[in-house]
């Protein structure tokens, strides 16, 4: 299992960017691909051991997990697989390992608390 | 009323850091002209025994080494050692794949000097879930199935049979004593990686084992284009 390393990283890259713009973060969003290698459920409940007394404790992840697209030669456009078990386009059945997309694993956004006292 | 949360736009890869230490390896073997090799399969599919087999046939003609990861023990590195070439181990303790890190720590302390090398190869922990967001600089990433083990493999892990560029059926002794299908297990691996050549090979017998060494022998020269007179 390397999801709590997975997971040690993405609260690391956040504190990091925290702490640089001095902010306290709440939600940490993370694009997921179906062919990252990573599970998402074993990623949230590392995420928050990973948390475990850091300033992020407490913070939600907020998972979007991207289908693989791959981009097929016959009809020249770019299909979601039906299935990471048939690396065929859905819509003429050529063979395709163009991956256009599925391989992500990235930090998108961070959802930060507002410190200072709204002024409206 | 709780006041809209705000949000900052990011942008970062979580495996950066080790992308960035295999962009770094990945150019230094190019600049030396030694041709990486990583092996991947399941606990036992017979990692060890194919890469003992392939040092020993390469090294009357090439120059070779190996990086092996293993949870705890050392009895890869010492069955690898048996061929000659130089070994290394990697003990992971309790992780479950190498890092390119580890791999570049392994190189570092056993001083070697990549420029003496033809070929590296390195034995991934047996795992076929963890390893493969992790690219280790290598050239090639090898993945192994042993016909004993079934002829879904791939589609149980699509993931790492897609991140593979070569397959490697091994135990082909056996395959008739399992009642291997040979051809339902080269769908499979078609269907989540079109395209993949596949070696059937047995690293007890050596049967096979000449086409998969005349193909690195190939990649090689294709590495080291001899230059033009
Ligand atoms: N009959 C036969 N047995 C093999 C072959 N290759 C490996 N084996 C046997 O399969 C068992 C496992 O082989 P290893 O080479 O240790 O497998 P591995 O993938 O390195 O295992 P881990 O490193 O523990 O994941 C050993 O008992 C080997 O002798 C083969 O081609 N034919
Ligand atoms: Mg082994
Ligand atoms: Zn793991
Ligand atoms: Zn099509």
């Amino acid at each position: 299992m390397h999801e709590l390393s997975i997971a040690m990283s993405i609260v690391e890259l956040a504190e990091e960017e925290a702490s640089r713009r001095g902010v306290q973060i709440e939600a940490v969003h993370l694009k997921l691909g179906a062919l990252a290698g990573v599970v998402k459920d074993a990623l949230l409940s590392c995420y928050e051991m990973a948390c475990d007394e850091t300033p992020l404790q407490g913070s939600r992840l907020i998972i979007e997990e991207l289908p693989v697209i791959i981009f097929c030669t016959t009809c020249q456009a770019q299909h979601p697989l039906n299935s990471i078990q048939l690396f065929c386009c859905p819509k003429c059945g050529t063979p395709s390992d163009l991956i256009v997309q599925g391989k992500e694993l990235e930090v998108v956004a961070l959802e930060i608390k507002e410190c200072a006292p709204n002024p409206a | 009323m709780r006041p809209e949360p705000r949000l900052i736009e990011v942008r970062k890869n979580v495996l950066k850091q080790n992308d960035i230490v295999a962009r770094t390896l990945r150019d230094s073997f190019h600049a030396a002209g030694v041709f990486v090799v990583s092996l991947v399969s399941s606990p036992g599919s017979g990692k060890t025994a194919f890469l003992e087999k392939t040092l020993t046939l390469l090294r009357p003609n090439y120059r070779v080494a190996a990086l092996v990861g293993d949870l705890a023990t050392e009895n890869d590195a010492l069955r690898l050692a048996r061929s000659h070439a130089p070994v290394k181990q990697i003990t992971t303790g309790t992780l479950c794949h190498l890092e390119a890190a580890m791999v570049q720590n392994a190189i570092q302390e056993e001083h070697w000097d990549l420029n003496q090398l033809d070929f590296l190869f390195i034995e991934n922990v047996g795992n076929l879930v963890c390893p493969s967001s992790y690219d280790l600089g290598e050239d090639l990433r090898l993945v192994l199935i042993s016909v004993t083990e079934g002829e879904d493999k791939p589609l149980k892990y699509p993931t790492i049979f897609n991140s593979a560029d070569v397959a490697v059926v091994t135990k082909m002794d056996l395959a008739a004593a399992v009642e291997f299908d040979s051809q339902t297990a080269h769908k499979n691996i078609q269907a989540v990686r079109p395209g993949m050549q596949v070696f059937k090979l047995s690293a007890k017998t050596g049967e096979g084992m000449q086409n998969f060494l005349n193909f690195l022998s190939k990649r090689l020269q294709e590495l080291r284009p001899t230059p033009v007179t």
